[in-house]
């Protein structure tokens, strides 16, 4: 008993842990007075403005067009890159693994620093594309890492067996093997997407003058102070996101209440 | 086959064009002085005081912070584990248990949805000298809580933003260990403590190993926790690092010691390889 209430005791505390900040900015989009430090009364007022403000708006479209536009082309050239990576002779597939690797285990700011001088010397022009070539480059692994574990466990004679039967490679690839990674893809993608949208360091670096994601946006706010109205779309943003994970869990848990 | 192989050519053309020679860059600024002639005085600049100095500092904070996660998140794992594994021993389905599973990832994952930033500024409100921390003290009559601006409040934000990267390596190693292994120990009369450091510690080590990686890393290069929380005076060799590029505009320097940073990085990665032989810790 005693035990059981230590281990509750324990995984509420890191629970808030993990939370209290997220409450505290939820609080704070509700409150009247303009600086943190204080409590001036129940306001919806940033939640209006927050529609008004359209340099804050036109950073969360180019948040939102970047992190979509670069996990999907992450996820189409990672996908494809698996099939051949599985194919590939060890040595050569340990390597190109090993490469794929870089960018996740290099620390963010020398990934930063180093397509940023990249785009120095190719003469690029600073501005949206070179975040979102940036994105996809540090999307890729995230999609690749997902998806060759599953690519492992396939029985490759699955689609063997397709392809006597009179398959295409593609229409076997499709109907065979697709299903079984689709898994693997989904959960790249959302990881991909989740890693762009609260990127920081790489698009510090890599972006022009003008071209502000949601983050750099807020950094060049923190010393100026923060507008109340990002606290207002933080909220927001956290409680789609929650309300549709929840949506998404709720098939699978009501499956196992009728197990029990 | 042969077509199978090409599939990969947009990626291969892609990683080349983007992670090779952008390092490849870095080398080059990093090894070479204004005029193009190759020199070793960059590297060698971490040995300067500030530079040394700010490397340690680096050091020391975010080997304290991988230790910290580590201790938070291995009893954390476990309890969620333990959770799992009676629902194993039912006759729940193995789809219940993946949701379930799901749940404790989500749990860890959707913090990143608030912004990294906002995030660590909120522990600013709650740490400030009149924060609501201090206010909750005051209230019990508690001596106020002195810590932001310093090191102990990088600290915190290190522990605090990359906790997650250590649990959910250490969960995923610890719920593929077979219960039924467990149980054999137990039946051969192994104790707590034994089935511990013999069964539970050995088959955990790679979730360790990679979680370590993925919390020191991030903890030894970061320059905006200790621009939020350290307030500017702490500079971490990561702060160093990025005035290079954009206020000195010392791409050499910068570079230089971005290479040194890069050393740390091999260095870890070779310790966690003779650790991990068989390269099962993967990421996640």
């Amino acid at each position: 008993m005693i035990k059981n209430a230590i281990k509750r005791i324990y995984v509420a505390f890191i629970f808030i842990f993990l939370y209290a900040p997220i409450a505290t900015l939820m609080i704070l989009s509700f409150n009247a007075s303009k600086t943190r430090a204080k409590w001036g009364g129940f306001t919806l007022t940033w939640y209006q403005a927050l529609f008004l403000n359209e340099e804050i708006m036109q950073a969360l479209f180019n948040t939102l067009l970047i992190a979509l536009t670069a996990s999907i082309t992450a996820t189409l050239i990672g996908t494809i890159a698996c099939i051949s990576i599985m194919n590939l002779k060890k040595y050569t597939r340990t390597i190109i693994i090993g490469i794929t690797n870089i960018p996740m285990l290099n620390a963010d700011i020398v990934t930063g620093i180093s397509l940023m001088l990249l785009f120095i010397s190719t003469g690029l022009r600073f501005g949206m594309g070179t975040i979102l070539l940036s994105h996809i480059t540090f999307c890729i692994p995230y999609v690749i890492l997902n998806i060759l574990p599953k690519m492992k466990q396939l029985n490759p004679y699955t689609y063997e067996a397709a392809l006597d039967l009179g398959a295409g490679p593609v229409y076997g690839f499709m109907k065979v093997v697709f299903p079984e990674i689709l898994p693997g893809i989904l959960s790249g993608f959302l990881m991909a997407f989740t890693m762009s949208l609260d990127d920081f360091i790489i698009t510090h670096f890599t972006k022009g003058a003008g071209a502000d994601t949601l983050s750099t946006k807020i950094y060049t706010e923190v010393k100026k102070g923060i507008k109340p109205e990002m606290y207002a779309l933080s909220t927001i943003i956290f409680l789609t996101v929650l309300l549709l994970l929840l949506l998404v869990n709720k098939s699978p848990s009501n499956t196992k209440n009728t197990t029990q | 086959m042969n077509k199978k192989k090409l599939l990969g050519t947009p990626y291969f053309i892609w990683s080349t064009l983007f992670i090779l020679i952008p390092l490849g860059i870095v080398f080059y600024y990093g090894l070479t002085d204004e005029s193009g002639a190759f020199t070793l005085n960059n590297v060698m600049a971490i040995s300067s005081p500030g530079h040394a100095k700010s490397l340690w500092i680096s050091l020391g904070l975010s080997l304290v912070s991988t230790l910290i996660c580590l201790f938070l998140a291995y009893p954390l794992a476990m309890i969620l584990c333990s959770g799992d594994h009676s629902l194993q021993t039912g006759f729940l389905s193995s789809k219940s248990n993946a949701a379930h599973k799901n749940i404790i990832v989500l749990i860890f994952i959707l913090p990143m949805w608030m912004n990294f930033l906002l995030r660590t500024l909120a522990w600013q409100t709650l740490l400030e000298k009149t924060g609501v921390i201090n206010n909750i003290l005051a209230f019990l009559h508690l001596p106020a809580l002195k810590i932001i601006n310093t090191p102990y409040a990088i600290i915190l934000g290190m522990v605090y933003n990359f906790l997650p990267f250590m649990v959910l390596p250490v969960y995923n190693s610890l719920i593929k260990i077979d219960p039924n292994v467990i149980h054999a120990a137990r039946d051969l009369g192994a104790n707590e403590f034994q089935v511990f450091t013999k069964i539970t510690l050995p088959l955990t080590t790679p979730g360790i190993i990679s979680g370590i990686t993925m919390v020191f890393i991030p903890a030894l290069t970061t320059f905006l926790i200790s621009k939020l929380l350290g307030g500017g005076k702490i500079l971490l060799i990561g702060n160093v690092i990025e005035e290079e590029f954009t206020q000195a505009s010392n791409w050499h320097l910068g570079s230089g010691l971005s290479i040194v940073l890069m050393m740390f990085i091999i260095f870890n990665m070779v310790v966690s390889a003779v650790f991990d032989k068989d390269g099962k810790g993967g990421t996640l």
